[in-house]
């Protein structure tokens, strides 16, 4: 039973016990969008995007980032700590050998602390069951376009750990601040859907 | 409890498809892979989602060829798996 529980029987009782837990009192009907909130707090693309442009300038935390990720972004103030407990942080880094792309297959874990709510390709059925099977004519449908030395790995976020993506720095960018790397940095480019 | 398996371990996952929530995607059922990294110790999913008392083990990151998963594929997957969902795959590939 690992398909899309969005409307399910398990969905609609879960709704169900929702609405049971609010009429008599135990739960606060704020309480889950509070929680939900508190969750998402702070996340945003830019986060992510923080982090590459550190990696690119600091080879020595790039080194860190991707042995530790966890330890690596409390260096920058960020946290996998949001949810019930602390989630464990792997970077994979891009080269001209191998491009890492993250999916959740069984439902949308992502790492929200760093790249903010999931966009919504990332939940639809169609990018969950297709870039398992096809990434490379996936990465094509988003514009991306790799040589065929170049090996794909595709990493399935359906358990503990939360992944993100260290896209190669673009050429021609010596001398930019680290401001304005972490500029060209999208979302896209930190799950693995774009080269940068 | 020490770890059932190590980085470089061949492996080999559980065919069978259960009736409660599992974290063992459908596409990776019954397929051989090696172990990666050990990515932590949690409580099996399984367990936890039908309410039931259950103690860290080891969860890793297996490596599968697509060929092995799908018939087709030059790239790979890496599935986050608990050691529940994998034995040691002895026999020749």
């Amino acid at each position: 039973m690992s398909g899309n529980h969005a409307s399910s029987p398990v969905a609609a009782q879960v709704r169900h016990v929702e609405a049971l837990l609010e009429e008599r009192g135990l739960l606060d009907p704020h309480e889950i969008d509070e929680r939900i909130d508190a969750l998402a707090a702070g996340g945003t693309p830019a986060n992510g995007a923080a982090l590459v442009a550190r990696a690119w300038v600091d080879p020595a935390f790039r080194e860190r980032l991707l042995a530790d990720g966890n330890a690596a972004i409390a260096e920058l103030g960020f946290s996998m700590g949001g949810a019930l407990q602390e989630q464990k942080l792997t970077v994979m880094a891009n080269d001209a050998d191998e491009h890492h792309v993250v999916v959740c297959t069984l439902c949308s874990c992502y790492p929200i602390a760093l790249l903010g709510p999931s966009p919504g390709w990332y939940k639809s059925e169609a990018y969950r069951s297709r870039v398992v099977r096809e990434p490379r004519a996936v990465l094509r449908e988003f514009g991306l376009e790799l040589p065929a030395s170049t090996r794909i790995t595709v990493w399935d976020a359906s358990a503990e750990s939360r992944y993100l993506v260290l896209p190669r720095r673009p050429e021609d960018t010596e001398g930019r601040s680290e401001e304005e790397l972490a500029g060209l940095v999208t979302r896209k480019g930190l799950i693995g859907t774009a080269a940068v | 409890m020490t770890d059932r398996f190590a980085p470089g371990d061949r492996v080999r996952t559980r065919i069978a498809d259960p009736t409660h929530h599992t974290r063992l995607p459908r596409y990776a059922r019954g397929a051989r892979g090696e172990v990666v990294s050990t990515a932590g110790h949690h409580p099996l999913a399984d367990e936890r989602a039908r309410g039931l008392a259950s103690d860290p083990r080891a969860v890793y990151h297996v490596r599968f060829a697509a060929s092995d998963l799908f018939g087709a594929g030059d790239h790979a997957v890496v599935v986050e798996l608990w050691e529940d969902y994998l034995e040691p795959d002895g026999s020749p590939s």
